[in-house]
C-alpha cells in the first residue's frame, strides 16, 4: 500500500511508509485493485482524481501527465533562471537573492516560493515531503504533494527520514535531518530589515555594509519593554559570520536546529522574489545579547499524546470550560513515537497506533 | 558551423534537472567530488563537463565568455548558440558564465564580474575544465558546506591560482565561484571556501 493510496480514501495523519510496511512491491501496480487501475488513468479533459497522488499510473515518465504540463510544472527557461539563483544563494549564505518569481497556480501567501525552488530542484527520483506547521495532512501539505506527485510524478512521504526534499512551512522537523536532504522553506518576507526599515534601496545598502545596528536595537528595545527578547518566530540570525536573516516564520524553537545542520537548507519567497539558502554545515548564530542569551520556548509538560519532551507543542482547545491538551507540532515525529509504543497521558487508545 | 554528430541532452529536461542537481551538491558541499555523466556528444573541442554545465544553466539571459582555445573553435560557438541561445561576450567582465579549457591560461578573477556590495550575486561563474579530480589532494578546503576539513586534488592544478582564491574569498561577499569540471566528475569551490592549506 503506498502513501497515495492512504490518502485518496482518508486523510488521517498516519500515513504508511512509501513503499508499504509488507515488503510488497510497489513500484509496479500490484497493490491497486482492478476497480482503481481502470480509474487511475482518467480522460486527458478530466484527469482521475487518483492521478495527482504519488506513483500512480505513467506519470513518471515525463510528458505522459494527463494535463500536459511540462516536468514540475515550470518551463525549462524558468527552472534555469531559478537554479542560477540557487547556485548564487548558496556561494552567498544569507544573502537575499532577487529572481523573477512567476505566477502559480496558488495565491501568495500559500508557498508559492517555495514551490517553485521545490519545481527547479526536484528530479523522478526524489521523495517529497511537505509539511504545513509541522503536519503532513493540512490543506497547504496535502495540495503542495499532490501538485508535484500529479506534475513530476514524484514519490511522496510523510517520514521525515525518507524524505529526499522536505517543503516546510514554519517548522523544521524534529527527526534530525541528514546529510543530503534538502529543507525548502516557504517564506513571506525574506527582509530581515524589512519592518524597521521599509525602504528596499536602504536594506540592501545596510546588508552591503552589515551594518545591523537596527536589528540590535529592536531585540534591545523588546528587552527595555518586556524584560526580555519577546520575539518569538521569525527570530533573526546571522548566517556565516555575515549576513542577518530571516529563517521564515518558523519559532525560534527550530533556530538551532539550524546550526551546523547536515541538510541544504533552501529559502523562496515567490511574493518578494527573493531566493536565499545555508548551505550544510554552516554557522547560524541567533542574535542576542551578553546578559540576555537567545533562548529557546520551554514547555511545562510532554506531548500529550506521545509523551515526547524538548519538541514544540501546539495547543489544542478541547471544550469551552477551559480544556486543551498540548501536542506535538511535527505529526510524522508524534506518529512515529506513539508506534513506537510512547504514550502521553491523554493518548486515548492502547494500541497507541492512531489520533483520535 | 555546428559539428553534424553533436548532441545536446539526451532528455533536455531530466538531464539538465539532473546535472544542476549534481552542480548543486557540488556547491552546497565545496571541494567535493560529484559524479557527473552527462547523455551528450560535445564538439570536439568542447569538454562534456563544460557542454553539460552549459546547457544546464545557460540561456539567452546569460553572457557567456569562453577562453581563447574555445572561442577560436567555431564549433564550439555553433553549440553554445544552437543548444543555450546564449550570446558570447569578449568581455569577461560581462560574462554571467565563462568556459575555460586551459585553467592554467586563466586570467586573473578580478577580470571576471566579481558583482558589488548590494548586489554579490551580479558576479561571474568560472567553470573550467581539468583532467581530475580527487578527494584526496593537495588543497585542504574549509567554509561553509564543509564539515571541519576537506580535501581536494585538482590534476592540473596551477600554483598560482591558490592565492588567487584567497583573495576571491577576502572580497567576500563578492567574488567569483568556481567550478572545476573533469571528465565524469564535478567540484565547486564557491566564494565562501577557504584554502586551508596548499602543499
Amino acid at each position: 500500500m503506498s502513501a497515495s493510496d492512504a490518502e485518496t480514501k482518508a486523510p488521517t495523519p498516519t500515513l504508511p511508509r512509501k513503499g508499504g510496511g509488507s515488503g510488497a512491491a510497489t513500484d509496479g501496480d500490484d497493490w491497486i485493485s482492478p476497480v482503481l487501475k481502470d480509474n487511475r488513468a482518467g480522460t486527458a479533459e478530466e484527469p482521475s482524481p487518483l492521478a495527482g497522488e504519488g506513483r500512480v499510473g505513467d506519470l513518471r515518465s515525463r510528458g505522459a501527465t494527463a494535463t500536459g504540463y511540462n516536468f514540475a510544472y515550470l518551463d525549462e527557461q524558468t527552472k534555469r533562471m531559478i537554479r542560477r539563483a540557487i547556485l548564487k544563494a548558496i556561494a552567498i549564505p544569507g544573502y537575499q537573492v532577487p529572481f523573477a518569481s512567476r505566477e502559480m497556480p496558488m495565491p501568495y501567501g500559500w508557498g508559492t516560493g517555495g514551490v517553485q525552488v521545490t519545481a527547479a530542484v526536484i528530479g523522478p527520483d526524489d521523495v517529497l515531503k511537505v509539511i504545513d506547521q509541522g503536519s503532513d495532512d493540512t490543506t497547504n501539505a496535502v495540495s503542495i504533494r499532490k501538485f508535484f506527485a500529479k506534475t513530476a510524478g514524484v514519490a511522496t512521504t510523510t517520514k521525515t527520514a525518507e524524505a529526499s526534499i522536505i517543503q516546510t512551512r514554519h517548522r523544521i522537523p524534529e527527526t534530525p535531518l541528514t546529510e543530503g536532504q534538502v529543507l525548502v522553506f516557504q517564506v513571506p518576507i525574506p527582509e530581515p530589515l524589512r519592518y524597521l526599515e521599509p525602504r528596499e534601496t536602504e536594506t540592501r545598502r545596510l546588508h552591503a555594509l552589515a551594518d545591523y545596528g537596527l536589528m540590535h536595537v529592536k531585540l534591545y528595545e523588546d528587552i527595555a519593554r518586556h524584560g526580555h527578547i519577546a520575539t518569538t518566530y521569525d527570530y533573526p540570525v546571522e548566517v556565516a559570520g555575515r549576513y542577518v536573516m530571516n529563517p521564515s516564520p518558523t519559532p525560534k524553537f527550530d533556530n538551532p536546529k539550524m546550526h551546523r545542520s547536515p541538510a541544504l537548507q533552501l529559502f523562496g519567497a515567490g511574493r518578494e522574489k527573493r531566493i536565499y539558502a545555508v548551505p550544510p554545515h554552516t554557522d547560524v548564530v541567533s542574535l542576542d545579547f551578553e546578559d540576555h542569551p537567545f533562548e529557546v520556548q520551554r514547555f511545562d509538560k510532554p506531548c500529550a499524546l506521545c509523551g515526547a519532551n524538548n519538541v514544540y507543542l501546539d495547543e489544542v482547545v478541547l471544550d469551552d470550560r477551559g480544556g486543551r491538551m498540548f501536542v506535538c507540532s511535527d505529526s510524522d515525529f508524534c506518529t512515529s513515537r506513539r508506534e513506537a509504543g510512547h504514550r502521553g497521558e491523554m493518548a486515548a487508545d492502547p494500541a497507541g497506533a492512531g489520533r483520535p | 558551423m555546428l559539428a553534424a554528430d553533436s548532441t545536446g541532452f539526451a532528455d533536455p529536461v531530466l538531464d539538465a534537472q539532473s546535472t544542476f542537481r549534481t552542480l548543486m551538491d557540488a556547491f552546497a558541499r565545496p571541494g567535493s567530488v560529484q559524479r557527473l555523466a552527462p547523455r551528450l556528444v560535445p564538439p570536439a573541442g568542447l569538454a562534456i563537463g563544460l557542454a553539460a554545465v552549459a546547457l544546464a544553466l545557460c540561456d539567452h539571459e546569460t553572457a557567456v565568455w569562453l577562453d581563447p582555445p574555445l572561442a577560436a573553435d567555431r564549433e564550439v560557438a555553433a553549440y553554445l548558440a544552437f543548444h543555450t541561445g546564449a550570446g558570447l561576450t569578449t568581455d569577461p567582465r560581462e560574462a554571467a558564465f565563462a568556459l575555460v579549457s586551459d585553467l592554467a591560461a586563466l586570467p586573473p578573477f578580478g577580470s571576471f564580474s566579481v558583482g558589488d556590495d548590494a548586489y554579490p550575486d551580479r558576479s561571474t561563474t568560472i567553470v573550467a575544465a581539468v583532467s581530475g579530480l580527487a578527494e584526496a589532494g593537495a588543497l585542504r578546503l574549509a567554509g561553509p558546506g564543509i564539515d571541519g576539513e576537506r580535501q581536494l586534488g585538482v590534476a592540473p592544478w596551477p600554483a598560482h591560482l591558490t592565492g588567487e582564491l584567497a583573495e576571491n574569498r577576502a572580497l567576500f561577499p563578492r567574488g567569483v565561484d568556481l567550478v572545476l569540471v573533469a571528465p565524469q566528475a564535478v567540484a565547486a569551490l564557491p566564494r565562501t571556501t577557504r584554502i586551508v592549506e596548499a602543499r
